[in-house]
């Protein structure tokens, strides 16, 4: 087959947003499951695409496919853009991780959003993140990436702002929107630095450049800052990771997609598509692994505390995408881009699980569910793999992926190392405590909107999360034995990538084992067994606990001192008043000064002849003393 | 020279302001499709010119050339190149929308319409001027329609607004024609093309070059406006009719970006490069304040008002970064901010006119009632804070590129850097706007209000078919800039 149908994998989910809102959105709006339907078979095709093209990259030497350009703006003697593909293992990776998770997803949305009024808007939406999605990994151009990261910004938007009749998600969409905007910028002044030094956007020529040294320091560093710091804003990494939690007021389909596959791994995808800049410039990936395990830490010691499932998820999202920043900083894109790939499956079924959980007690509140392990035997098994998996228990996804990290940064961040340790415990710990609140113990009676008992979801709900679950479970296989180390380019095979059971004859892997079963254990002890009272921990932490919960207060910081005081409040209302008095105060003190003026004089036009002639005799004397003196 | 197309263009809206004032007895329906129609033909004219503009020289097409006033070398000059015809198109297609937005105009529409063609035949005539003392007679017309329109059919402190507009822009013109008449004293010319031709060598004037330069751009800076010459903007915008603030942010500024670079530039290049820095300051100053009170703005059209300076201070920054790209992204931008605030100012008066509000604080919700409107205002605002594939997206990376690129101004990569933090800003309140607008719980006072009709609906959609279009496939315009930027290029010695 051509390669130009590679096209078609971001092409099918456009064509499936323009025929949802074009067409049947206006016509055909009594019949909302089409919308639904097309835009599963739009995603099936992509998926096959995508195989095939994971198939021909495999195949191809050098791991990457040739498709031609089409021409955008051409200046002559200024600027030309090509508009065209990059087809590598990376791209692969991300179309199988993209295409996969959002066809589950929608499969899922199916059910979850059943008779919900925009049904149509929200399956066009889904279509077109997606396909921006699909764009971004394909782009070969940073100005293309940008777009396409532009777009991916839109739509989770207009997502996470779906339901925008309440209040906090007009708020919750706005903040992710412009938070993350605050990271674009320094991603397009990147772009601008780039073009600036090297005369082109094509990202396989800036890699090539890097390489050769032709773009080497302040600048390479600087622009390799810039990029990342566009990441920062997506992937939700300290200090822009407050949008994220808020995020959590939109479907809990979108949230699957936005924290698996979607908007926040487009940063740690950017990282890795323009990795060549920062692996040749050690302040700039250092920067990345000291941001990635910071927040790893930061993000999981929040998730520690919160009584929302989602909240809980979404810290924990955070905290993961730091392991995956750490990955690229301290290991290279082998390393992170593997956890993003095992990252997606379980994080995916995680938010479908809660989802799931939502639909049949009617709340996201943790201390009103309970005991739903009876009620909800496939939500309960399919969630107990993915978290699991999370906390890296082998032979899970999770422990594959988690452990390279590690050992990476043990070779080359050991104060990194050690925060990343901690974390995995912590990971374990506020994992198992939303397992056992939620699935453990006895039913708590739900929301307020609950109906009766909690029931099991729909199959159509269902089905989707056992494939995500059987994926949480194998997909970390991929690497046992280091093929996709080798498949991504890393050169090396690593140490312990040896086999199934050939890890475990590691210290490592097992002292990261006993964390993650430790941080089970306190959950059990906690939350489960009630040997230790939750209560009486909060309480012996009280100040710890009262700034985890309150978020480090970062939300209060930006949001009323940074933004509402000093910028909106204070400088910009400065702003204003200096218009309205000093500018436009200036030109109607000119206007009124000259009607004063004018006033003043009309006093001298009495119109009396005498009063002239006065003047005219005081002005000839005048005239005569001076031709007098100075004449 | 078969065909005068661009006297034809430029004087068919005035043929028709004649007939819809002098023929008696018209009913308000006449008036309105008789305005339609002479507004769409200069359009049809003006979209095959577009057609058949030949893309690959630099030179002036379609030119028209008669002597006029011969004791002071006066001609009837016309002529565009592709520099002026996106802007002639621009105007030409507001010219019709305009019409379309004013349908629901019953207070005194003969003469309301009258002014309204005659509007648009003076700003046509401007950007196809190619004699100074032509050039100047255009631009002193556009004003008396404007402050009929503004004093009549406005809103608000709306004699205000007008006189502030009408003194404001005497203000500039008389700077404009002390200039003017500078040059021809200095050349014995009255032509663009050829004092730009000659160079300055002519001059022997009494009057510095740098003074020459600084009257024109003090006439322009206060069309386009320049911070801190804008404060009739907000005014103007706020209180006119929604068809003229249409016109006034849509194509009326553009003759100050367009003198800029026809004049200033073009006339002065050396003057223009050692200045640059300077400009190139007030650029980023313009749009970094501009955006900042933006914020601060509670009035939907004085927020959108607000946001026109920031915009515009774009294309300050692209003209005086002085580069091929940077210059090529002005002229866009121009363009682009013509359609998509254009089409905000439109949004905005439909939902003033519907729901009978305009204070953002006291609007919500309604994208219950009125989805269509919604779903468009959001597309113009999404292309006001530069979503890519929108127009404002292509116009300001290729202003932030060709900028930050440019070899004229030392350390334009600070005041880049600057200006591209104004998107973020951008978004803030474009953001902050709609969710005023139109989300949050829907309110019982607004149950009732209509969303737009049949007609609404078809311009709408040419609004978003353009802005679209520029924003995914920009080179069919940029391929017609480029023509009018590079002789410029050739003068500033690039």
């Amino acid at each position: 087959m051509p390669y130009q149908l590679v096209w078609l994998i971001f092409l099918l989910p456009l064509f499936s947003f323009a025929i949802i809102s074009l067409f049947l959105r206006p016509f055909l709006n009594h019949k909302p499951k089409l919308g639904g339907y097309i835009t599963i078979a739009s995603l099936l095709g992509s998926l096959g695409l995508s195989v095939w093209a994971l198939l021909e990259v495999m195949a191809a030497p050098g791991h990457s496919l040739l498709v031609p350009d089409i021409n955008w703006v051409i200046i002559e003697g200024g600027i030309t853009i090509h508009l065209g593909l990059i087809v590598d293992s990376l791209t692969v990776v991300m179309l199988i991780v993209v295409t996969v998770v959002s066809l589950m997803v929608q499969i899922y949305s199916q059910g979850y959003m059943h008779g919900d009024p925009g049904y149509h808007r929200y399956f066009a939406f889904m279509s077109l993140f997606t396909a921006s999605m699909l764009g971004l990994v394909l782009a070969d151009n940073l100005l293309f990436v940008y777009v396409f990261w532009e777009m991916v910004g839109l739509c989770s938007y207009l997502l996470i702002g779906f339901w925008f009749h309440r209040p906090a998600v007009a708020d919750a969409a706005k903040k992710a929107f412009i938070v993350t905007r605050l990271g674009d910028f320094g991603f397009l002044a990147a772009i601008l630095l780039l073009y600036f030094n090297t005369g082109t956007f094509d990202i396989g020529q800036l890699h090539s450049l890097a390489i050769t040294g032709a773009l080497a320091g302040t600048t390479l560093t600087w622009a390799a800052i810039g990029i990342f710091a566009g990441a920062v804003g997506k992937s939700a990494q300290f200090p822009l990771h407050t949008w994220l939690p808020d995020a959590m007021e939109g479907p809990t389909p979108v949230s699957a997609l936005i924290h698996a596959a979607t908007m926040v791994a487009a940063g740690v995808f950017l990282v890795a598509r323009t990795f060549p800049l920062f692996s040749h410039s050690v302040e700039a990936v250092t920067t990345v692994a000291i941001i990635g395990g910071f927040t790893a830490i930061f993000a999981a010691s929040m998730g520690l505390v919160m009584t929302d499932i989602k909240r809980v998820l979404a810290y924990s999202t955070i905290s993961q995408l730091g392991y995956m920043m750490l990955g690229l900083g301290a290991g290279g894109i082998a390393i992170g881009i593997f956890h993003l790939f095992n990252h997606a499956f379980f994080k995916a079924l995680l938010f479908l699980g809660a989802g799931s959980v939502n639909h049949a007690t009617g709340t996201f509140d943790m201390r009103e569910m309970g005991g739903l392990r009876k009620f909800m035997p496939w939500t309960y098994a399919t969630f107990l793999i993915a978290a699991l998996s999370i906390s890296g228990i082998w032979p899970l996804a999770g422990f594959w992926s988690k452990d390279e990290i590690l050992a990476s940064a043990l070779q080359n961040q050991p104060i990194l190392f050690y925060l990343a340790m901690i974390t995995v415990f912590m990971t374990a710990f506020y994992m198992f405590r939303v397992v056992f609140m939620t699935f453990g113990g006895e039913y708590r009676g739900g929301g307020a909107e609950a109906h009766g008992k909690p029931h099991e979801s729909p199959s159509v709900m269902v089905m989707p999360m056992v494939v995500l679950a059987i994926l949480a479970v194998v997909s970390g296989f991929w690497n046992v034995t280091g093929q996709f180390g080798a498949f991504m380019g890393h050169g090396e095979t690593h140490s312990f990538a040896e086999g199934f059971f050939g890890i475990l004859t590691h210290s490592l892997p097992w002292l990261s084992l006993i964390l993650a079963g430790l941080g089970i254990l306190f959950a059990y002890a906690m939350y489960s067994a009630k040997w230790l009272s939750a209560e009486r921990i909060g309480g012996l932490f009280k100040p710890l606990y009262t700034l985890f919960y309150r978020k480090y207060w970062f939300d209060e910081l930006y949001e009323r001192v940074f933004v509402g005081k000093v910028l909106v409040g204070g400088f910009f209302a400065g702003l204003q008043g200096f218009d309205t008095y000093g500018v436009d105060g200036a030109v109607n003190g000119v206007a009124s000064g000259a009607i004063a003026t004018g006033r003043a004089i009309r006093r001298a036009h009495t119109g009396q002849l005498q009063l002239y002639g006065l003047f005219i005799g005081i002005g000839i004397l005048a005239i005569v003393i001076c031709l007098y003196f100075f004449g | 020279m078969d065909f005068n197309y661009l006297t034809t263009i430029i004087f068919l809206p005035v043929v028709g302001a004649i007939l819809i004032a002098f023929i008696p007895g018209l009913s308000g329906r006449l008036i309105k499709r008789l305005a339609a129609l002479f507004t769409f033909v200069p359009l049809a004219l003006s979209i095959y010119l577009f057609a058949i503009f030949d893309r690959s020289g630099s030179a002036i097409q379609f030119e028209e050339k008669f002597s006029w006033i011969p004791a002071i070398n006066a001609h009837y000059h016309l002529g565009v190149d592709g520099l002026s015809l996106p802007l002639v198109i621009l105007m030409a297609l507001l010219g019709f929308l305009v019409v379309l937005i004013s349908w629901k105009i019953d207070l005194r529409p003969r003469e309301y319409f009258a002014w309204l063609l005659l509007l648009e035949t003076s700003i046509l005539g401007v950007f196809c001027s190619l004699d100074l003392l032509l050039f100047f007679l255009f631009w002193e017309i556009e004003v008396i329609p404007m402050y009929f329109l503004i004093s009549i059919w406005g809103t608000g402190r709306k004699e205000y607004s007008a006189i502030k507009y009408v003194v404001y822009t005497l203000f500039g013109s008389a700077m404009m024609l002390a200039g003017i008449l500078s040059l021809y004293f200095a050349t014995g010319s009255l032509s663009m093309v050829d004092i730009a031709q000659g160079g300055l060598v002519m001059v022997q004037s009494v009057m510095p070059v740098t003074a020459i330069f600084f009257l024109l751009l003090i006439g322009f800076a206060v069309k386009l406006p320049v911070f801190p010459l804008h404060t009739w903007l907000p005014d103007a915008h706020t209180d006119a009719p929604t068809a003229v603030s249409v016109v006034l942010a849509g194509a009326l500024l553009k003759m100050g970006g367009y003198g800029m670079i026809r004049l200033c530039v073009t006339i002065f290049p050396q003057v223009a490069q050692q200045y640059a820095p300077l400009l190139v300051a007030f650029a980023v100053v313009s749009v970094l304040y501009g955006a900042a009170v933006t914020l601060r703005q509670a009035d939907l059209k004085r927020l959108i008002a607000y946001s026109s300076i920031s915009h515009m201070g774009y294309v300050l920054l692209g003209i005086f970064a002085l580069g091929q790209v940077s210059l090529v992204g002005a002229s866009l931008q121009m363009f682009s901010h013509g359609i998509i605030t254009g089409l905000l100012f439109a949004m905005a008066g439909l939902v003033m006119h519907n729901a009978g509000e305009r204070d953002l604080r006291k609007l919500g919700g309604l994208v219950r009632q009125m989805p269509i409107i919604a779903v468009i205002f959001s597309v113009a605002g999404l292309g006001a804070l530069g979503l890519p594939t929108t127009s404002g997206f292509a116009a300001e990376f290729l202003v932030f590129v060709g900028s930050f690129s440019s070899t004229v101004v030392s350390g334009i990569q600070v005041y880049t850097i600057l200006g591209v933090l104004g998107i973020v800003i951008t978004a803030g309140y474009i953001l902050w706007m709609l969710q005023r607008v139109f989300y949050g719980p829907a309110l019982e006072k607004f149950n009732g209000v209509k969303d737009a009709d049949i007609l609404e609906r078809v311009y709408m959609f040419v609004f978003v078919a353009v802005i679209m279009l520029v924003g995914i496939y920009p080179a069919i315009l940029t391929d017609v800039i480029k023509t009018g930027i590079m002789p410029i290029m050739g003068l500033l010695g690039g």
